[in-house]
């Protein structure tokens, strides 16, 4: 039944200059063109957005769920990773 | 030590933790979202029907212009929400299927007919109305796709009852017949809506869970006479009676008491025999095998493209 399924896309908006894009939902499109047309009309109907990246969702890669001790627990014990693991005299201001 | 998948996922829950896709779910727990999602979605698409019918015979470019901007907003919050569905693992057009073969429901007020312009009034008013009281709390339901949908579709339905109440306000305003539109319009659109937010609590059997998963926030019957207790004053501001007579304000409770809802006419609707059920079913339908060869096409080029790229990298 789904041979025929349009493929599915992320959809990242910048929401105005100086942003980074983020993600803001899917959508199906049969390609690129019409992917950005069709998020310029779901996701941009009130100036969400000054540009547009799609990228077909199968061609994104994410981390397993179950390595998230793995690869972010280090970090908790890197305390000196933070200025104020440093202790300095009060008299030294804004540093 | 042994862990307890189901214990860790209720435990986020009840840090107020959003659950997103990937993570571990309980399968109950990811089939009540699907369906709730999806019918969610198809409520949205089907709800463009009765008001697209008025879109050609607006009284004017101004009321035109809005109509036209509202239901195209019902379709986006179809795909927002279709997109969120999605990633708990059922397809498109898995749910377009049920939603054609009748499988899945959707809203039940939309299978109403809207018989006059003032429908489109009593709909912005009431129904939106009725929706955004429902939505509001999704905003923080527990699923994070959900959720994050939730605050798009909140953040446009307000202009939705805004232009259905400044309708009915016009007509209100207007001709002893135009108000007569306007009542009569409320006449048929009230005890719907009040239905909309579902049975009973004692008789609503999932909702415990619900609750308890944070997908609800609140009860069907404390939604439903929130809607009420707000949407009086606003009847009374137009000077229009809502067809109720048991209606009345409880001092001692807060709140307006209510008449008996008529749970078989609902049931029946749910049921496929409300007055438009198959007509909004057929023009799905319709649409879905009527747009095949477009899709067909689309793909077919977007094929074609992808072949002469390759080809092009062959030959360099
Ligand atoms: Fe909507
Ligand atoms: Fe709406």
């Amino acid at each position: 039944m789904n041979q025929n399924e349009w493929p599915l896309w992320e959809v990242f908006i910048r929401a105005k200059q100086g942003l980074s894009h983020k993600h803001v939902g899917s959508l199906h499109a049969a390609d690129y063109q019409m992917a950005i047309e069709n998020a310029r009309d779901v996701y941009t109907r009130r100036m969400e957005g000054v540009s547009i990246w799609v990228v077909e969702s199968n061609n994104l890669y994410a981390n397993e769920p179950n390595e998230q001790d793995a690869l972010f627990e280090p970090a908790t014990d890197k305390i000196y990773r933070h200025p104020t693991f440093y202790v300095l005299p009060e008299e030294l201001n804004h540093m | 030590m042994e862990i307890n998948l189901e214990d860790i996922f209720q435990n986020k829950i009840d840090n107020e933790v959003k659950i997103e896709p990937r993570d571990w779910m309980p399968e109950k727990y990811r089939k009540t979202l699907i369906r709730q999602i999806s019918q969610h979605a198809h409520s949205e698409i089907v709800g463009m029907l009765p008001e697209g019918n008025w879109i050609t015979r607006a009284p004017n470019l101004r009321r035109k212009v809005a109509l036209l901007a509202k239901v195209q907003d019902e379709a986006g919050h179809g795909l927002y929400l279709y997109s969120a569905a999605e990633t708990l693992g059922m397809t498109r057009d898995e749910m377009y299927n049920e939603l054609h073969t009748g499988k899945a429901k959707y809203s039940s007020i939309f299978n109403y007919p809207t018989l006059s312009w003032a429908d489109m009034g009593a709909i912005g008013w009431l129904v939106d109305g009725a929706a955004i009281m429902n939505q509001v709390p999704l905003c923080r339901t527990s699923y994070g796709p959900y959720a994050r949908a939730m605050v798009r579709v909140c953040k446009e339905e307000s202009f939705h009852q805004r232009q259905g109440y400044e309708i009915m306000m016009s007509l209100c305003n207007g001709t002893p017949e135009q108000k007569t539109m306007a009542q009569d319009a409320l006449n048929r659109w009230w005890w719907p809506s009040i239905m909309m937010f579902g049975p009973n609590d004692d008789n609503s059997p999932n909702s415990a869970q619900s609750m308890k998963w944070k997908i609800k926030r609140f009860s069907n019957d404390e939604l439903r006479q929130k809607f009420i207790d707000v949407t009086i004053p606003q009847a009374e501001l137009l000077g229009l009676t809502v067809p109720d007579k048991d209606l009345k304000w409880n001092e001692a409770r807060g709140h307006y008491d209510f008449g008996i809802i008529n749970w078989d006419e609902f049931n029946n609707v749910v049921a496929g025999n409300g007055p438009c059920n198959k007509q909004r079913l057929k023009a799905r339908v319709d649409a879905w095998n009527n747009g095949e060869w477009v899709r067909d096409a689309a793909n077919a080029y977007a094929q074609k493209r992808k072949n002469r790229v390759k080809s092009g990298q062959q030959a360099a």
